[in-house]
């Protein structure tokens, strides 16, 4: 099912959450609504779903325009972040509610949904806990019961909140791999908002990456990684370090002196470079400053560089330098970004 | 049916969490007539019927002497045994909060009983242990003290139905607020009454008016165990509540429902200062509000 | 348990004072207030023999005063149970102009004296009363029949059942209902499949708490009542009524067989919150 946004606007009494913001999805993706709390993420899957009303702009379902349809019409599945199941059912009991609650006409007979409560719980690789209560769960489970319970009703659309925010960190890392080969199993349009970049960039098929209400960039993990177009989603996406230049004569300047990198445009910037997109160096059109910290991550090594600012509160940066050629705490360093992007006026 | 039309068709819910407007409604109304029926209706017409004969013959029946005794006699009840059901109170929640030992469970049953058990009841043990067949009663006649049918017997009844109040609101207090501040007075070098007085007591200040105001309504209204005890003469032993009965029973009924008004005064005034309690001072209550 | 065996209490130690003090003066005090008169009150009961205990049980006065106390209690309860969930629902999820006034006039039953609450119901549903007299053209009488027990009943135990369940609907999950609506479920489909369920524990323990109330209430009842032997006369009536012909026998056992049933009530009610615990057991 497609799905299509087009100028949502939500405010709650006098806050805006929601700016003027438009979205165009293609029938199952799997898109990561990624960004830090209060960028409006949840407002947007809460405004897909219906469980808010939008204050302005429309959204579509395939050709119908869902906006007006309740919760209940829309037929979507929606994961809550602590899970939201209840607590006095059963396992089955949670996972044949969305069944058992439709019209005479439109219900299937019991035996169907005990076997689609069954199979979808074959698919969650949950098969014998049909009478388990929740309580008797662990959290990873219970989430699986809930992407089951909302999987049975067949949604056109999925929508999950954090689904993995109130999980340990390796159940985490089980479920998103589990997540993503569920999608390419079923294949729905499927949203989910995280906080998490690395989550967003490891399972979706591209990426909205929102800031106060406003969509930064759309686009997959490659896109917003390599080409991130604004300076917020630099430095929200993967590890960044920026410096203000200035651009004269094709040259990039630093405090005057150029840093031995070349650029189109005139005029002062934000150069925005990522630390293993660094070269450390003795030639002098170079950035310029002082060790203050050398730590192992992982295969390499990070430098942390205080850059002199003219007696105002130095620039911290970050760079890797290779394993082999580590670098002295307190000695002096020069080195330059091999790629970068330059955020102007 | 159109594809437009069926959008317009019935308004949509607003709230997935909420009812239609329509129903929200009419569970208001529903809730709101009940109340107003059951509570507020019987209290507007004590207000009423008193002052039916003018504000003259309210205030003369107020005047008159036997409304006069009981008045006294319930405010004498009340000064009494609230004050020692507070002390009573205080040491309880002491000994089960700040202690740990066996039976404290069967030490709180005990402290609910009163609640579980008919007035009448209540004031039936009395009459059983001081009546005239039993051993107690003839006993302290002898040495001229008399329990039932006068104060001493009233006094013990309203002590028996009330003194749960302040113990039930100071235990789950105390018990919240634990032992640390205390450990630490005491590790200062404080005394235990200097303890009590100038670190425990300023904790637990606002639950303790709180169960003070309890159980004084209580006590100025008990009507069923009182009735059982007093012996009802008139002047001398009953409270403001059992003289009620009498003029009402008298179909003196400007009488009963002047004295009636000064009764649901105390209950407004209660209700009040309760509702700022709980409102300003919420969570240095505790509240259970189970009576 | 007697006073020296509560005294060889093993506790754990502790350097704050006055243990001992405050629970010798704890025990002092309940063992003069309740255990000395209970006692007295059991070995009075005791003393009468089992045949008499049952004649007097049996005679069809007690059994018909007993009835109507525990019938109209139950009825009232039911009501109550109703009703209160309304009001309680209507104060926790609703807003509105008064509703803090009226969050604490639900506490007036508790409030207001007894006597003062059952002149005024009687007043109000007396044939010539404010709403007695609006009924009678209709052929019915509430003041001086089992239904002006149940009135009574009601206006005493509705706090009851609303303070039990406000707090449990003030801690209901919001996002389980949006999670059923999520499915497809109506509204009424939810409150009925999800929400009742998770208050029904506190439902229940309200109505018995009302209920325990409504049959041992004297004050409100006996002047709306009638208090017509085997018709409207309620059970505490009753052990008034022998104590003013000295009948200390029948009042004791009348109050044995009523603390009995208190007693049940009670060790009920504790069950009843046991089970539920464990049925709607709280975890997210």
């Amino acid at each position: 099912m497609d799905v299509t946004i087009t100028n949502i606007r939500k405010e709650f009494g006098q806050f805006p959450a929601l700016y003027d913001l438009s979205l165009d999805i293609r029938s199952g993706e799997l898109i990561a609504l990624l960004g830090p709390s209060g960028s409006g993420k949840t407002t947007l899957l809460r405004l897909i779903a219906g469980l808010e009303q939008p204050t302005a702009g429309k959204i579509f379902f395939g050709e119908e325009d869902a906006s007006a349809k309740s919760v209940q019409e829309r037929h979507i599945g929606f994961v809550f972040q602590h899970y939201a199941l209840f607590r006095h059912m059963t396992v089955a009991e949670n996972i044949a509610f969305g069944l058992k609650v439709r019209p005479k006409a439109n219900r299937p007979p019991a035996h169907e949904i005990r076997k689609r409560v069954s199979d979808l719980l074959d698919m969650v690789h949950l098969s014998g806990l049909e009478k388990r209560y929740p309580a008797q769960l662990s959290g990873g489970q219970r989430q699986r019961v809930a992407l089951a319970r909302a999987m049975a009703i067949e949604p056109t659309v999925l929508l999950l909140d954090e689904p993995f925010g109130a999980l340990d960190a390796k159940v985490r890392k089980e479920l998103r791999r589990w997540l993503k080969e569920f999608h390419d199993r079923t294949g729905h349009t499927t949203f989910f908002v995280t906080h998490d970049q690395e989550e967003a960039l490891e399972l979706a098929d591209r990426v909205v990456v929102m800031s106060q209400g406003k969509v930064e960039q759309v686009g997959t993990a490659d896109d917003v990684y390599d080409t991130p177009n604004s300076p917020f989603v630099f430095s929200f996406i993967g590890e960044s370090s920026h410096v203000p230049v200035t651009v004269r004569d094709k040259t990039v300047l630093f405090q005057g002196e150029p840093i031995g990198t070349t650029e189109n445009g005139q005029g002062p910037g934000e150069l925005f470079f990522r630390p293993q997109d660094v070269v450390v160096t003795t030639d002098s059109h170079s950035l310029y400053g002082k060790v203050t910290a050398c730590r192992r991550l992982a295969g390499t090594r990070i430098a942390e560089i205080d850059v002199a600012n003219n007696g105002h509160e130095p620039y911290h940066l970050e760079i890797e330098v290779p394993l082999d050629a580590p670098v002295a705490v307190g000695a002096d360093i020069r080195f330059r970004p091999t790629r970068w992007k330059l955020f102007g006026q | 049916m159109s594809a437009k039309s069926a959008s317009m068709a019935k308004p949509r819910f607003r709230d997935a969490s909420t009812e239609s407007p329509l129903a929200r409604l009419s569970l208001m109304a529903v809730a709101l007539a009940f109340m107003a029926f059951v509570l507020l209706l019987p209290l507007v017409l004590v207000f009423i019927e008193a002052f039916r004969e003018g504000v003259p013959a309210f205030f003369e029946a107020l005047g008159d002497p036997d409304t006069l005794s009981a008045i006294q006699l319930t405010l004498t009840v009340a000064a009494i045994a609230v004050p020692l059901n507070l002390v009573f109170g205080v040491a309880a929640a002491w000994a089960i909060a700040k202690f740990e030992f066996k039976g404290k469970t069967f030490l709180i049953t005990l402290i609910d009983l009163p609640f579980s058990i008919s007035p009448v009841i209540s004031g039936l043990v009395y009459v059983l242990l001081f009546g005239s067949q039993s051993v107690l009663g003839p006993f302290l006649k002898s040495y001229g003290i008399e329990i039932l049918f006068a104060v001493p017997g009233i006094v013990l009844a309203t002590v028996f139905v009330t003194f749960p109040f302040v113990a039930r609101e100071l235990i789950p207090l105390m018990q919240e607020q634990g032992t640390g501040d205390e450990e630490a007075a005491l590790s200062l070098g404080a005394s235990g009454w200097q303890t009590f007085w100038y670190v425990t007591l300023p904790n637990i200040k606002w639950g303790l008016l709180y169960g003070v105001l309890l159980c004084n309504a209580r006590a100025m209204g008990e009507f069923g165990a009182v009735s059982v005890v007093s012996g009802h003469v008139r002047g001398l032993t009953e409270t403001m509540p059992l003289h009620v009965e009498v003029l009402y029973n008298e179909y003196n009924f400007v009488a009963a429902f002047a004295v009636s008004t000064l009764l649901a005064l105390l209950a407004l005034v209660t209700l009040a200062l309760k509702t700022v309690l709980e409102l300003r001072y919420g969570h240095a209550i505790a509240g259970s509000r189970k009576h | 348990m007697t006073t020296g065996q509560m005294m060889k209490n093993w506790r754990q130690p502790s350097i704050l004072p006055g243990f001992g003090l405050t629970l010798g003066y704890t025990i002092f005090y309940l063992t003069a207030i309740i255990l000395i008169p209970l006692v007295g009150l059991v070995w009075r009961s005791a003393s009468l023999g089992w045949a008499e205990f049952f004649a007097i049980a049996a005679d069809e006065r007690t059994m018909l005063a007993l009835k109507v106390s525990f019938g109209s209690a139950l009825a009232a309860g039911a009501i109550n149970a109703v009703f209160g969930v309304i009001v309680a629902w209507v104060l926790v999820r609703y807003d509105f102009p008064g509703r803090r006034l009226l969050d604490a006039v639900v506490d007036l039953p508790f409030a207001l004296p007894t006597a003062v609450a059952g002149i005024s119901l009687a007043a109000l549903y007396a044939p010539n009363g404010w709403v007695g007299s609006l009924l009678a053209p209709l052929g019915i009488k509430i003041a001086f029949t089992p239904v002006g027990i149940v009135v009574a009943l009601v206006f005493v135990g509705l706090p009851f059942v609303v303070r039990t369940v406000q707090p449990v609907m003030e801690e209901l999950d919001r996002e389980v209902e949006e999670a059923s609506a999520t499915l497809g479920a109506t509204r009424f489909q939810t409150l009925r499949m999800v929400v009742l369920p998770a208050l029904t524990p506190a439902i229940l323990t309200g109505f018995a708490l009302a209920f325990a109330r409504g049959v041992g209430e004297y004050g409100s009842v006996i002047f709306i009542a009638g208090n017509i032997p085997y018709v409207s006369e309620i059970a505490p009536l009753l052990i008034v009524i022998r104590l003013e012909e000295f009948n200390y026998a029948g009042a004791t056992a009348i109050a044995c067989i009523m603390l009995l049933i208190s007693f049940a009530m009670l060790l009920f009610i504790n069950l009843l919150q046991m089970w539920s615990r464990r049925r709607y057991a709280n975890v997210r």
